[in-house]
């Protein structure tokens, strides 16, 4: 998408933008007051299929030294681990099930199948990527620290190397998604604070330990004779969720028609700014039931990154309301199939990985700095963690 | 809410343990419930098994609780349970009615349907045996002791009888309802709960002496009246349960004898040491919302109000369920007036109010 066309937004005027978030504000509050018992049925479900797989994966795997098992056997851990990870961890670690005020389902002490401790994830997903979604240098999952993923990123030689780091951070997500909430490039400015650093360190060191011994000790010992059989394909499980949930992701933000945003855009926002800045810095993908299940609803990331703390299974109804304010309103609303965004990313990494002058388009445009500012008064009460952002906080 | 789990050997504790790291992050009974949901003690949990009429608007709930229970309760302690209704757990806390150790491994609690209570309704009409609900430990120092003093006296109104039913029931097993008088008020007879067993109770035991008092027909027992009814009153070890103005009265008649260390009371609603925090700003978990809270605003009020999802369950100091790690400042018990200010010491978000700012770890 060409610069120019992200202006299809600055022809909101004042008056349109808050009409905009009155309506997202009633579609939420239409959601907030239905969530019932449908919907803890949809949570619960899930948990007992994603357990049972688990269960089932790990015995098939005692037997892994027949092929048959040990391929069986990957595919079941494998699913369950992405399972886990997506439609229950993140949208649980997002208090989308607080609501049921269960302890067992809860934001506040769910911990997830992978290396990073929910803890951290908390900060740097739900409270830095959601609260300053796509603005350079404030948003971190702007090519995780790792890729060039915007033409307003500095280039520097070390970008030529982004379709080998590319592929190195989808088969490690997990890892690199352990290391998010460090702030690496906080640490190489000196900016870290050391005793946060160590605490951090010792919490991801606990976490790691305990999942590696899991799977790269317990269960490979317990399987006997078929021990390495185990470990690899325990091995190979974690690399198919790390591969899958780092496309997923992905997906979410670099596909062409997502935005970035420029730092100031923060400064006076809106509520009603705010949504429309997930709305355009965020896009979907299309496909069936279960692709959804599998994603953790996050084909709906546009959904998603408008109301991070609704229940999952509501995002598909609220994405036909959502593409009709954008049709009725003239903005963007970018989604596709998986393998058309998932190209349109992997081409904006590859591009990147050249300085701008070696390329003509800009696959991620910045978009301009907004109308007027606004007084004191006009700006929005303290913005609480996205997450938790319900319409009483608001008010 | 959250038990110590209980290992009887260290045997058993090392399976745990060993368990523990092939289901982390999740705990082994997070698999082992999805075979029977009793057998989980991460959360206890019981099984409804039967509900017994009591009275027209009152019910006796049979549980049979899962792993991790404890069935050496003191009788006159409550329980909390967490009910689920259209997806959403509630909790409350009610007296254990049964004696301790009973067979059958179940433990029984009576609700009364309260006109504003829509889940005490609930339990009383709406529950279905089968039905699996939450559980907290037995708690509270609503206790006799054991031996029990020579001469006791009980001073029940309503609803009240729950934890006094379950300490008459225990001394008549343990053949030591020697020289006891019960005063029970309840509005008119089909209101009073266990009235046939009670009466029966006296019939069996000479040494029981039971008072029914309809409060329709002979109005509400004034602590004057005491000597009218129990002239020995003054020599006896006494217990109080029942509603808020009657339990006043009796503990300033009480207070006025000089006999408060004899008086034992048992309130259902949250009783405040009156002390204030001062109040500060609240910070509701790393980069969560905060907010300007005053003195006398619990921390689970204010985050509510300030659109934070916390955990509550009885909201009254007693399920924990509403614990939290303090991250940095201090908050105030409004029960005790003590200050808590550990880093990352748990504190009830439900009962305890800011002394300058703080953070909670969510
Ligand atoms: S909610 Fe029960 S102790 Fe706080």
């Amino acid at each position: 998408m060409a610069f120019a066309d992200v202006r299809e937004y600055t022809h909101l005027t004042d008056e349109e933008v808050e009409a905009i978030g009155r309506e997202l504000d009633e579609i939420r509050a239409q959601v907030e007051a239905e969530r019932g018992q449908a919907d803890r049925d949809h949570v619960t479900r899930v948990i007992t299929l994603q357990r049972r797989l688990a269960a089932a994966g790990r015995i098939t795997l005692f037997a892994s030294m027949f092929p048959p098992a040990w391929l069986l056997g990957t595919v079941m851990l494998g699913s369950a681990k992405i399972l886990e990870n997506m439609e229950i961890g993140h949208n649980t670690m997002h208090g989308q099930w607080d609501w049921m005020n269960d302890p067992e389902i809860h934001s506040s002490n769910w911990e997830w199948d992978t290396t990073q401790p929910a803890e951290q994830w908390k900060h740097s997903h739900n409270y830095i990527h959601h609260q300053f979604t796509n603005v350079l240098g404030h948003d971190n999952d702007i090519g995780y620290g790792i890729l060039r993923m915007s033409r307003d990123q500095k280039w520097t030689p070390y970008n030529l190397g982004q379709p080998v780091y590319n592929a190195l951070l989808a088969l490690f997500f997990e890892w690199g998604v352990a290391l998010h909430d460090l702030d690496i490039e906080a640490i190489r400015k000196g900016k870290k604070d050391p005793k946060l650093l160590k605490k951090q360190l010792k919490q991801i060191g606990d976490k790691v330990g305990k999942q590696a011994f899991k799977d790269y000790v317990m269960y490979p010992a317990l399987s006997g004779p078929s021990f390495f059989h185990t470990l690899s394909a325990n091995f190979t499980a974690n690399i198919m969720r790390n591969v899958w949930s780092y496309m997923i992701i992905f997906c979410g933000h670099f596909p062409d028609g997502a935005v970035h945003f420029s730092e100031e855009e923060l400064e006076d926002e809106t509520r009603a700014e705010w949504y429309l800045r997930q709305m355009l810095g965020s896009a979907n993908f299309e496909g069936g039931k279960l692709l959804h299940l599998m994603s953790g609803q996050l084909g709906y990331q546009i959904e998603h990154h408008l109301f991070p703390d609704l229940p999952s299974n509501r995002y598909a109804d609220i994405a036909v309301k959502v593409k009709d304010i954008c049709r009725r309103y003239d903005i963007p609303y970018t989604t596709g199939p998986l393998h058309k965004q998932y190209g349109q990313t992997l081409r904006t990494i590859m591009k990147l990985s050249l300085p701008n002058r070696r390329t003509t388009d800009n696959p991620a445009p910045v978009a301009p700095r907004k109308r007027r500012r606004l007084d004191d008064s006009e700006r929005p009460t303290r913005r609480s963690e996205l997450g938790k952002w319900s319409a009483a906080a608001s008010a | 809410m959250t038990s110590a789990p209980i290992e009887r050997t260290s045997v058993l504790r090392r399976i745990r343990q060993a368990g523990k790291a092939l289901t982390t992050p999740l705990s082994p009974d997070d698999y082992l419930a999805l075979v029977n949901p009793l057998w989980s003690q991460r959360e206890l949990r019981g099984r409804v098994e039967k509900v017994v009429p009591e009275t027209e608007n009152a019910a006796t709930l049979v549980i049979r609780p899962g792993w991790g229970w404890r069935f050496d309760h003191s009788p006159g302690q409550y329980i909390g349970i967490g009910v689920e209704i259209d997806g959403r757990f509630h909790w409350r806390s009610y007296s254990l009615s049964s004696a301790p150790l009973v067979e059958g491994k179940t433990v029984s609690i009576t609700v009364k349907a309260m006109p504003e209570g829509f889940l005490s309704d609930h339990l009383v009409n709406g529950l279905e045996p089968g039905t699996i609900v939450r559980l907290a430990s037995p708690q509270g120092d609503f206790v006799v002791p054991d031996p029990p003093p020579d001469r006791m006296l009980f001073l029940v109104g309503g609803s009240g009888i729950t934890p006094v039913m379950s300490i008459l029931r225990t001394l008549d097993r343990r053949g030591t309802l020697d020289d006891v008088v019960l005063i029970y008020s309840a509005r008119f007879e089909e209101d009073m709960m266990f009235l046939q067993e009670l009466r029966e109770l006296s019939g069996r035991h000479e040494g029981f002496t039971f008072h029914e008092r309809f409060t329709d027909v002979d109005g509400i027992l004034a602590p004057e009246q005491l000597d009218d009814v129990c002239h020995d009153w003054m020599d006896r070890e006494t217990w109080a349960c029942g509603p808020a103005p009657m339990l006043d009265a009796f503990t300033d008649h009480f207070q006025r004898l000089g006999r408060e260390d004899h008086l034992h009371v048992e309130r259902f609603t949250l009783a405040t040491a009156g002390t204030e925090g001062a109040g500060g700003s609240v910070t509701f978990g790393d980069g969560g919302p905060t907010v300007e809270v005053d003195g006398a605003t619990t921390l689970l009020e204010a985050g509510e109000e300030a659109g934070v999802n916390m955990l509550f369950g009885c909201r009254m100091g007693i399920c924990h369920t509403c614990d939290v790690p303090l991250a940095a400042g201090r908050v105030r018990d409004l029960r005790s007036g003590d200050e808590h200010g550990e880093p990352n010491e748990y504190i009830q978000t439900c009962i305890s109010v800011a002394v300058g700012d703080c953070t909670l770890a969510l």
